[in-house]
């Protein structure tokens, strides 16, 4: 499957339809929790402090839910409508927005203490027609020049995002960087296909020392419970000589012979005491 | 779900609207009053930001004028109590917000401003 974001523009692809089964899938949830929780870690915002957040692409308010549990009062901007619905639905906290982040902010310089943005950056590297302010390296400067006079200083904005090539991250990084964000690409288990998660943290002001980038999470996939998630496969049970028990037992073959019966198949075997025993090699 | 604290920092943002562009004013609101938790520190650590004139003049357009003219020095329960339900439990439902500078229109519906700017009005 290739990735939504070529498909079709995020306004399109997250229609009703696709809104409602982005939101209600468990899976999904779990991980936008996760990365959000990471997110948060990443933007080190000092403890006790009630701080006033921006979510870029809340969508239907899936890490919006993480803030609002966290304390956070926030407020977020998406461009697909129907996410917005689902949202609404969901009864989230935060102030929702209609804004197309390609198109910038509007907010007063200084607003926020934060930004978190989970999955989105991806959907700005598309040009939807060939109009100059389509192109994806304009959307991405007028994004994060308005997004960086609209965050306090010293703050932090924490994107997490799928580049498709190195290039990609390289053309974020630059614009970013000219915008006059700080800081750099954070890698989550870069080693590992399933778990390697690209986080892009940008600072707002030194603060007087240069901020340090922070480390990404290295090693396996060692996640919460050290098992891989969503494994149902049954586990065969081992006797205690260490040998597989045979899943093709008497019980199994008596209830196969009585669904063949029911099925109304010719030649099934007679049930008897033989039946499911293992034939001696000395009769 | 427009509440006064992010009317607060909303300025218009089409090509070219850059004095002037702030408060952006109500128009045909809907007004609808929710309750929502007190939270005492985060308001003190908010006033910074707030834009007072600001702020008090767009509470009186939406009929409330429990806010004094000048910012008051010391901060105490009371006037937090006021602070919060003016900036937090205010929700805008249904309406329009203008940008007094270039007149561009955002409409409110269900509470989600629309913020889409045309192609000629980018930045």
């Amino acid at each position: 499957m290739s990735r939504p974001e070529l498909v079709a523009p995020p306004e399109i692809y997250y229609g009703d339809i696709e809104a409602k089964k982005y939101t209600t899938n468990t899976r999904n949830q779990q991980i936008q929790a996760d990365m959000t929780y990471r997110a948060l870690e990443l933007l080190n915002l000092p403890p006790d402090e009630p701080a006033y957040l921006l979510d870029i692409g809340c969508g239907s308010g899936l890490s919006g839910e993480i803030l609002d549990e966290e304390g956070y009062v926030w407020a977020g901007v998406d461009i697909a409508p129907s996410m917005l619905e689902v949202a609404l639905e969901r009864e989230v906290e935060g102030d929702l927005f209609l804004q197309d982040i390609g198109q910038g902010f509007g907010f007063r310089p200084g607003s926020f203490d934060g930004a978190i943005s989970i999955s989105v950056l991806q959907w700005l590297l598309n040009a939807e027609t060939s109009h100059p302010t389509s192109s994806p390296p304009h959307r991405l400067t007028r994004f994060f020049t308005t997004l960086h006079s609209s965050l306090r200083n010293p703050s932090r904005a924490v994107f997490q995002f799928y580049p498709s090539s190195d290039d990609q991250i390289q053309l974020i990084t630059s614009i970013a960087q000219k915008a006059g964000f700080g800081g750099g690409i954070v890698v989550d288990y870069p080693n590992s296909k399933k778990a390697r998660k690209v986080f892009l943290c940008l600072y707002v002001g030194g603060g007087g020392g240069a901020q340090q980038l922070p480390q990404g999470l290295d090693g396996e996939e060692v996640e919460d419970d050290g098992k891989a998630r969503f494994e149902r496969r049954r586990a065969r049970e081992k006797t205690k000589s260490g040998k597989r028990k045979n899943l093709k037992d008497r019980d199994w073959i008596l209830q196969k012979k009585e669904l063949y019966r029911k099925r109304g198949k010719e030649g099934v075997p007679k049930d008897s005491k033989f039946t499911g025993r293992k034939r001696r090699p000395v009769f | 779900m427009v509440r006064l604290i992010t009317h607060n920092l909303l300025a218009c943002h089409v090509k070219g609207c850059t004095s002037n562009n702030f408060p952006l004013e109500f128009k045909d609101v809907q007004v609808v009053v929710r309750q929502s938790e007190f939270n005492p520190d985060f308001l003190r650590g908010f006033i910074a930001k707030i834009e007072w004139t600001a702020l008090v003049g767009a509470a009186r357009e939406l009929g409330d004028t429990s806010l004094p003219e000048m910012q008051p020095e010391t901060l105490d329960d009371d006037f937090l109590h006021t602070l919060h339900h003016v900036l937090l439990e205010i929700h805008v439902e249904e309406g329009v917000m203008i940008c007094p500078n270039c007149k561009h229109n955002y409409p409110i519906s269900s509470g989600i401003p629309n913020m889409l700017l045309a192609e000629h009005e980018i930045g």
